[in-house]
């Protein structure tokens, strides 16, 4: 196992998404952050967290589960569900920016458009993740990338944040059973 | 878990698992997404051997939530009245290709012969079995008190639950004892001596016949419906004595707990075990047992449907 995003520059990827994101949208107003539970939930709200300290106001910033809209759903034994939680100003007319740790096949991500076309239309939707490790199965690319790692299949990446793990990194190890 | 036949079936975990998920898709459902495609192209088919307003609905509607294609299908009206066997019906739906049988049938244990003699390969939910179980009634129970009195914890230790009346006849009463036993929750049934059925004595709970001294004592109390069609006997002399000693009315709606709730699982009747005020009074939360149970059975059609096919039915 091999550490290719120690904790300092976990934070310096999130300031610079942060940064990117304001400079696209021309501010925080009509921006909605979703974070895709568990990870991804928790960087959108580190990215909130940094958009406000550049901006100092408040930008909207929620999480959506993708569980029920997933293409695999007949694979694997069903999930547990995680929470939903859209902003009180809710999509409809906002730049809503899906966050999430890591961009693989896309299908989450496929997911996440189809459950957020059923709360409302947004005026626009992009995409912010921490790692983009490639091999998409879908026509899907990210707008705000913390890091690429070109990775081969086998190998498994995992994102680790302090909220969840108690510890900031990205590891990559030789998998095999994925 | 490939069918929900007895809360027996459940471990606690699986249980909270269950109240869990209907929170979630409680919170979906009142906000922005009414429908789900999860179920898309999966058949359920609701088999219901005896009257059923709510229950029958409720799992319509929760499958219908989830984008399953719905038969229904009731005694009246389908050669079950003419007489055909469990299994000769089983088998015709197995030929349909239904992923999911809702059974409700007077006689208990149907579920059990559904799903245990390899009559068909989709998933069986008891939905009521004569005086057996009605193991997702209780679920929705469960869930209800959970979100009144729970605070915020996963389970129900700690609270007192009453359950009065006709204990004999129920399998709400059954299914919610198991439950609530294994939530942790402590149960007292109060009901007149020829009300208790056989063996309730080995039952995980406390057992009183004066309703007016454990009132104060609870947090809970959830009436049951008279039984009346299947009472082939006399169990107590008049409907005006049974009120006066074990029904709920304003007097003794004063009598409970401030945060106390009161529960019914329907239909009622209305003067016989629970009078009109306490029935609509605003500690009663019947109505929303309703709603919930839409919650509650999305829940368990998406754990037992939404995942990949479990091995062990027949191919």
């Amino acid at each position: 196992m091999k550490t290719v995003l120690p904790a300092p520059d976990i934070s310096r990827a999130i300031v610079r998404i942060a940064h990117e994101i304001l400079e696209r949208y021309d501010g925080a107003e009509s921006i909605t952050l979703l974070g895709i539970p568990t990870r991804g939930a928790h960087l959108a709200t580190r990215i909130a967290a940094a958009i406000n300290k550049i901006e100092g106001g408040q930008v909207a910033v929620g999480t959506l589960d993708t569980t029920m809209h997933r293409d695999d759903l007949r694979t694997r034994s069903p999930k547990a569900l995680l929470p939903t939680l859209i902003p009180a100003a809710g999509v409809e007319g906002r730049h809503v920016v899906l966050v999430d740790d890591v961009l693989f096949s896309g299908r989450t991500i496929r997911a996440a458009l189809d459950a957020l076309g059923e709360i409302g239309r947004p005026t626009s939707v992009s995409l912010a993740v921490l790692v983009d490790r490639g091999h998409r199965e879908l026509p899907i690319k990210a707008d705000f990338v913390g890091k690429n790692i070109p990775t081969s299949r086998s190998e498994v990446i995992k994102v680790n944040l302090v909220e969840v793990d108690g510890v900031d990194e990205v590891t990559i190890a030789e998998g095999g059973v994925k | 878990m490939k069918h929900l036949l007895s809360i027996n079936d459940l471990s606690r975990d699986e249980a909270i698992l269950i109240l869990d998920t209907a929170a979630e898709l409680a919170r979906i459902s009142d906000g922005p997404m009414k429908k789900l495609p999860t179920l898309r192209g999966r058949t359920i088919v609701n088999l219901f051997a005896e009257d059923s307003t709510r229950t029958r609905i409720s799992f319509e509607a929760a499958a219908k939530r989830l984008s399953a294609d719905v038969i229904n299908f009731s005694a009246k009206g389908s050669s079950l009245s003419k007489g055909e066997s469990l299994k000769d019906t089983a088998q015709t739906l197995q030929a349909m290709g239904a992923d999911a049988v809702v059974i409700r049938h007077p006689a208990s244990g149907a579920p059990f012969r559904l799903a245990d003699n390899q009559w068909m390969s989709g998933a069986v939910i008891n939905a009521g079995d004569g005086t057996h179980e009605h193991p997702s009634q209780a679920l929705l129970d469960a869930y209800t008190i959970r979100k009144h009195l729970g605070k915020g914890a996963k389970d129900l230790s700690g609270l007192r639950v009453a359950i009065v009346g006709d204990i004999l006849h129920s399998r709400v009463a059954r299914s919610n004892v198991l439950l609530l036993a294994k939530l942790g929750a402590h149960v007292t049934l109060v009901a007149p001596p020829t009300l208790l059925p056989f063996g309730v004595d080995s039952w995980p709970v406390t057992i009183s016949y004066d309703l007016d001294s454990v009132l104060p004592q609870v947090d809970v109390i959830m009436m049951l419906r008279i039984q009346q069609e299947r009472m082939h006997e006399i169990f107590f002399p008049n409907a005006r004595e049974y009120s006066r000693y074990f029904g709920l009315n304003r007097d003794r709606v004063k009598a409970l707990n401030s945060n106390a709730i009161i529960m019914h699982p329907g239909p009622m009747n209305r003067g016989l075990e629970i009078t009109a005020d306490a029935a609509d009074s605003a500690r009663s939360v019947i109505v929303e047992q309703v709603s919930n149970g839409v919650s509650v059975r999305m829940a368990i059609l998406y754990l037992l449907l939404g995942g990949a096919p479990i091995e062990g039915g027949i191919n």
